[in-house]
């Protein structure tokens, strides 16, 4: 709070009411009623529900199913992260290098931040068309029988091929804003001590982008878990059947289609809990990162 | 880094800088790798439908694009024959920019309240809206539902946007913003004789115009962008959004009947350009906002 600040009494609660009356409503209680829900077994034809205590999440630990869909979560979310930062850096080294065209190629490379992840999916689906998609074209040329939505491991190369397009763009917008926000002095002064480009991207560059790194690491394992649904969902075209899923999609089928309430809200709150995780080592890189700049 | 450790022995003049080729070529390669996929969904507008069945995108630009265009534009898929390319435009517009709106607007106002203002319970009350930020709708969808439904709100507007609003990322920002800006500032206008409502209007939301812009543009592909919880939120056809259309476009291009990819693809295209086109034109703005919002 400001120091000057003023000191009316009612104006500040009407300011507040309209945020907190709406995630009163739509964050806490749907919060609090997932948690609760995770301890009841509901009955398959809507006739009230009996307490379980831990069972619904017992059943999940002992099903090999979950332990599977778990396993290709982290996965995907190895592989998503590691080639959408990893693509993302190289292009924003580059970007920062060149001068001539340097808009142009910033806007090429950053639009399909806009692009809806369903809607990537969507045009995945063309690209990877079974009888003429040009990326099934491509796999053909170097002998790979390639098959969306029927063989498991091409149907998982497309998620992550098209995750990691849908998401190089943000990771490239801070990269490039991390570099020219290096001070020129810092530049200069690494080109006197270290001839070597390379050497000097290893040793200067990449420690100073290493806070803007490791923002953008939370940033895409969120997005790999979370926001990949749509990808997933269209790519698969609503049908999961045998096709690799990932954790936020399975809760999506269980609660909504398989009607297991109990289950499929156990399945919530393992996930809430993984992101309260994910959020505190945030917190505590941020904290540690104001000590240094 | 700019690249001046070439042999300063050679001479200035124009040698070919094969490090600067090869950056080129890298970025040459990443945008055409961004880009492609945008290109076949564009070919493929322009031709029949059983031209694309046949041989798939091809290098040739066809002459079907209006005609397509009309059939996405006011042709239906579904059973209803609501879900008109119009009326899914409609629908995207309303929640992109209500969604855009009713953050920016609720979460100003939280934000003026908590850092102008001396409040009791400010602590709590930013303990609380906060913690909305750990939680992503993805992980509460089915209660959310559920609490969307006993309020009689699936298939409204409202039921469409507010959920997605509560959240506190727009708060957070301005929270940020209001932070930075000088407490001369409000001493001034104190002295003036300024209240806390004429601060805000006439001298705080003015100061804030860029902050409000690459705020909107944020949010407003944000709200465009939304899939999972449209899908659930809304079963009438008219009521779908040009994202929330494409799901039932996948599961067209599977029927019995001639898949249309012409009014397919092109929907897709229409769901694509108009943030896309605001991303573009307001880069600088955009960048701004989101380089800044996240840290």
């Amino acid at each position: 709070m400001k120091r000057a600040g003023f000191t009316t009494r009612w104006l500040p609660i009407l300011l507040l009411l309209p945020q907190l009356l709406i995630i009163a409503v739509f964050f806490y209680w749907p919060a609090v009623h997932a948690v609760q829900s995770s301890f009841f077994l509901q009955d398959p034809f809507g006739f009230g529900s009996s307490f379980v205590g831990l069972d619904n999440y017992r059943d999940l630990a002992g099903s090999g199913e979950y332990i599977k869909i778990a396993r290709f979560t982290l996965l995907f979310t190895v592989l998503v992260t590691f080639f959408s930062l990893g693509l993302a850096l190289l292009l924003a080294v580059k970007a920062d290098n060149v001068i001539r065209g340097a808009r142009s190629y910033r806007t090429l490379l950053m639009w399909v931040y806009a692009v809806a992840p369903p809607v990537a999916g969507f045009i995945g689906l063309l690209m990877f068309n079974q009888s003429w998609g040009p990326l099934t074209e491509m796999a053909r040329a170097i002998g790979w029988d390639f098959k969306l939505g029927v063989n498991f491991n091409d149907t998982a190369t497309a998620m992550v091929i098209v995750s990691v397009w849908k998401q190089v763009p943000v990771n490239f917008i801070f990269f490039l804003s991390g570099l020219q926000s290096i001070p020129k002095s810092v530049r200069e002064a690494a080109l006197i001590d270290n001839r070597s480009a390379v050497g000097r991207f290893w040793d200067v560059t990449f420690p100073l982008l290493a806070p803007t790194g490791f923002f953008l690491l939370i940033i895409n394992i969120t997005y790999a878990l979370f926001d990949t649904f749509g990808i997933i969902d269209t790519l698969v075209k609503g049908e999961p059947g045998n096709n690799p899923m990932t954790l936020v999609y399975k809760v999506y089928v269980d609660g909504f289609r398989g009607n297991d309430l109990g289950g499929s809200s156990a399945q919530s709150v393992v996930l809430m809990v993984l992101v309260l995780a994910l959020t505190v080592f945030q917190f505590r890189l941020i904290e540690r990162r104001i000590h240094y700049t | 880094m700019t690249d001046i450790s070439q042999d300063p022995h050679a001479t200035p003049a124009r040698r070919i800088k094969w490090g600067r080729v090869l950056d080129h070529a890298i970025l040459i390669v990443g945008s055409l790798f961004m880009l492609i996929p945008l290109l076949v969904v564009l070919q493929t507008t322009t031709t029949t439908d059983i031209e694309t069945i046949k041989n798939g995108p091809e290098l040739l630009i066809g002459t079907q694009f209006d005609d397509n265009f009309m059939k996405a534009m006011f042709k239906a898929s579904g059973f209803s024959g609501e879900n008109t390319g119009t009326s899914m435009l409609i629908n995207s517009m309303i929640l992109g920019l209500g969604f855009a709106l009713g953050k920016i607007v609720i979460g100003m106002m939280a934000a003026y309240a908590l850092v102008y203002f001396r409040l009791r319970f400010a602590t709590f009350a930013f303990w609380l809206i906060f913690t909305t930020l750990l939680l992503p709708l993805e992980v509460r969808i089915l209660p959310s539902y559920e609490i969307a439904q006993k309020l009689s709100l699936l298939n409204t507007y409202t039921g469409l946007i507010v959920p997605l609003i509560a959240s506190a990322t727009a708060t957070f920002f301005f929270r940020q913003y209001f932070r930075s800006v000088p407490e001369e500032l409000v001493e001034a206008a104190r002295i003036d004789g300024a209240g806390p409502v004429k601060f805000f209007i006439d001298i705080l939301v003015p100061l804030s115009q860029t902050m409000i812009a690459a705020m909107f543009i944020i949010m407003f592909v944000f709200g465009w962008n939304q899939y999972l919880w449209p899908t659930m939120v809304t079963t009438e056809e008219g009521m779908y959004t040009l994202v929330r259309g494409i799901k039932q476009l996948t599961q067209d291009l599977e029927g019995t009947n001639i898949p249309e990819y012409g009014r397919a693809n092109m929907l897709a295209l229409i769901a694509i350009l108009p943030p896309v086109a605001v991303v573009i034109f307001f880069q600088s703005w955009f960048v701004k906002g989101l380089t800044e919002s996240d840290k």
